[in-house]
């Protein structure tokens, strides 16, 4: 498992990223093809606003019963014959997997994509225990073969172009010739996959929806891969964040047009799995058997406060990463942890604590960019402001993990003076006549006017501030 | 404009000046003050007006967000419209202060002040409903809007509508207007390296629509990308548009 206490350290992996030039190419051309993309989908304002109403409503409602409807799809998942297992960690997860796979002698492991065992460095972990498990999306499995993490939720190696993926299969696939055509690429991708959903002992995949009124395991994709890596060896483990649960089969519709719409901009994928159980009496195909993962991992602590739960609405469309600016110029793996951009901004504190992810609500400029496009209508701005007010004011009832750990002395001095010169209009009118007068005598090389002046020319100030302007023109004052 | 907003239409606005515009850029202040009162209404600036509280909210300090947001609901005590030439003070007071208030004895009269509040050009569009004429040379521009101007205050079209009544003035748009030009306040001096990059960009984008001087509705953008030109030596100036409508219509 992994174990090592991750630290978040934005600016400084920012600094890396933002001085390669390969990388944020990669990232500006990927991003902008997907904004347009997804655009074209909801060019119907009306159209967008009354679905994306929908699915926050969907998502919205299974939260405001969450205990309940987790009850009722274990209860209809054990009717149908698929063994739910309940982990409070990563670590609690990592065992309850790797018991399964042990308990049925599996040695070789096929996966379909999931970031929940991102989360939980699932790989390593079996690895670790003797068991390879070989990851059959795509993407997961270009940066499988490179040893890196995700840079994207949906597109995990999205940080590579076409020269670098050659170079990679080149290198590591045996008997791969080098070549940039894509499609030889992706064949040579299926081909070294194919032998391994063959001889897999056990399938394990994440799942997208969990439909507490029927038991389903709702998964979707393009490859195919997730379908075979769920079908074809005899054992399938979903593993899930107990956030995925919807009441009703009814609720899967809209999100599932919301879903690849803002994901890539597809009216749907290519492949739509609903499971249901493990293969029954007659049935020639589909696992002896289906375990179901139910992963908390700090959720249940989200879930406790009535503004941060909205966090959980999420569907992992990645829509709010594709349109941010900030992580269209650093790209993913400046976030250090398993969901970056704007989602993984008010997530990952959540998770892991404001003292370890603290600087990531602040890696924000507020634009709202990533809330005019959350299918969900999740108030990600709104929520990164709450994380910066806990971080220096924890609010008794959150319980944030690591609330309050941003507190510095010479921080409130500073908003103190801020309240003492802003909320006095006396005080406010000296000041500013004073800064009027000598503000402009500061050298650009002062603290913080430094950091500005480094791409920009210093600001000058007025001689006469707008206040002083009015009374002069005679402008009334009440 | 539709008869309704003709009849509501005013005779005394409150003008809200904004911080950075006092300190930095006061006759952009002005110029809205004056297009304000050339359309035949009563512009009232108080006196004790100060920040809109945003930055104290932006970085998690709540309490002093509302000390200073109180001073400004003192401020404003008639129900006149409060016309602000920036959409992010704007949005702050509009969307935010609402928020910032739940719960507290003052959260009835937050309300009513939010729903007095204007962005500049959408008060001149949509409840005045100006008509221009352009005085001056020829000259083509872009326009940057302010992200919370966009996705606070809904404000997207009405200051192109304006640009676009005035017969010499080209409007060239920038196909990456709508995103941001790594402003953000603290994130300038916290993140500075990834808001370099983002103005770097954002003033690329603007030379690239050959436009002699882009406009804006706020200063914080207008800091940010006119201090990145001015560093970088790039062809174009930029001003608010306040001052830039002053000007063409009535040669000031």
């Amino acid at each position: 498992m992994a174990a090592e206490a991750l630290k978040s350290d934005f600016g400084g992996k920012a600094h890396i990223a933002l001085n390669d030039p390969k990388l944020r190419a990669n990232f500006r051309r990927a991003m902008d093809g997907l904004m347009t993309k997804r655009a074209a989908q909801f060019a119907d304002a009306d159209e967008w606003n009354a679905l994306r109403a929908r699915g926050a409503a969907v998502r919205a409602r299974a939260l405001a019963q969450l205990p309940e409807l987790l009850e009722r799809l274990e209860a209809r998942c054990q009717a149908n014959g698929i063994q739910v297992h309940w982990a409070e960690t990563t670590a609690e997860a990592n065992a309850i997997v790797l018991g399964i796979l042990q308990a049925a002698g599996a040695k070789r492991v096929i996966k379909g994509k999931s970031m929940v065992t991102e989360e939980m460095h699932l790989n390593a972990h079996l690895e670790a225990h003797g068991i390879a498990a070989v990851e059959s999306d795509l993407g997961e499995y270009i940066i499988q073969l490179a040893g890196e993490a995700p840079s994207h939720i949906v597109m995990p190696c999205i940080h590579k172009n076409k020269v670098e993926i050659a170079e990679l299969f080149a290198d590591k696939i045996e008997g791969q010739a080098y070549t940039e055509n894509v499609d030889e690429l992706t064949a040579a991708a299926r081909k070294a996959l194919r032998g391994r959903f063959a001889d897999a002992d056990a399938g394990i995949s994440g799942v997208n929806f969990a439909v507490a009124e029927t038991g389903t395991l709702v998964l979707i994709e393009n490859e195919g891969n997730g379908r075979l890596s769920t079908t074809l060896p005899p054992l399938h483990i979903a593993v899930t964040g107990i956030e995925k649960v919807l009441e009703k089969l009814e609720d899967v519709p809209p999100l599932l047009s919301l879903l690849p719409r803002s994901a890539t901009g597809q009216p749907i994928t290519t492949y739509v799995n609903m499971i249901t159980s493990p293969r029954k009496a007659g049935e020639k195909d589909g696992p002896k058997a289906v375990h179901l993962v139910l992963l908390d991992n700090g959720r249940s602590r989200v879930y406790g406060d009535s503004e941060l739960s909205d966090t959980l609405r999420c569907i992992r469309c990645a829509a709010c990463m594709n349109h941010c600016p900030v992580y269209t110029r650093v790209g993913g793996h400046t976030y250090t942890f398993t969901y970056p951009g704007p989602i993984g901004k008010i997530l990952t504190p959540q998770l892991e604590g404001l003292d370890c992810a603290g600087d990531q609500p602040h890696a924000s400029t507020l634009c709202r960019a990533c809330a005019d496009v959350c299918p969900v209508q999740i108030p990600i701005p709104d929520l990164l402001v709450r994380l910066r007010t806990e971080a220096v004011h924890p609010s008794a009832t959150a319980g944030v993990k690591g609330g309050g750990s941003a507190q510095s002395l010479s921080e409130s001095l500073g908003w103190r003076g801020y309240t003492a010169m802003y909320g006095s209009p006396l005080i406010y009118r000296v000041v500013t006549r004073l800064m009027g007068l000598f503000g402009n005598w500061v050298p650009a090389s002062a603290p913080m006017l430094k950091q500005w002046t480094s791409v920009r020319t210093k600001p000058k100030f007025a001689a006469k501030s707008l206040h002083q302007l009015a009374r002069e023109k005679g402008f009334s004052h009440d | 404009m539709t008869d309704t907003a003709q009849a509501q239409r005013p005779h005394t606005v409150y003008f809200f000046g904004t911080c950075l515009i006092d300190l930095f850029y006061p006759n952009a202040g002005l110029a809205g003050m004056e297009l304000l009162q050339r359309q035949g209404l009563k512009v009232v600036f108080p006196q004790k007006q100060t920040c809109c509280g945003q930055p104290a909210r932006n970085n998690g300090y709540q309490d002093e967000a509302r000390m200073v947001a109180r001073l400004q609901l003192d401020a404003f005590p008639g129900d006149w419209p409060i016309v602000v030439p920036s959409g992010s003070c704007a949005g702050m007071m509009k969307t935010h202060y609402p928020e910032l208030f739940e719960g507290t004895p003052d959260h009835a009269r937050a309300v009513a002040f939010s729903a007095r509040v204007y962005e500049l050009t959408q008060f001149l569009v949509d409840v005045l409903g100006v008509t221009l004429v352009d005085k001056g040379e020829k000259i083509t521009v872009t326009w940057h809007p302010s992200c919370h101007s966009q996705r606070e205050m809904g404000v997207r079209e009405q200051p192109k509508a304006l640009l676009r009544q005035l017969a010499n003035v080209t409007l060239i748009e920038n196909p990456r207007e709508a995103e941001c030009c790594g402003f953000g306040g603290a994130f300038a001096v916290r993140q500075a390296e990834i808001s370099a990059a983002m103005v770097t960009d954002k003033v690329a984008s603007i030379a690239e629509t050959g436009a002699a001087e882009v406009l804006s509705g706020d200063c914080g953008c207008l800091m940010n990308i006119t201090g990145a030109a001015g560093k970088s030596r790039k062809a174009f100036t930029g001003r608010h548009i306040a001052e830039f409508l002053l000007e063409r219509c009535h040669g000031r």
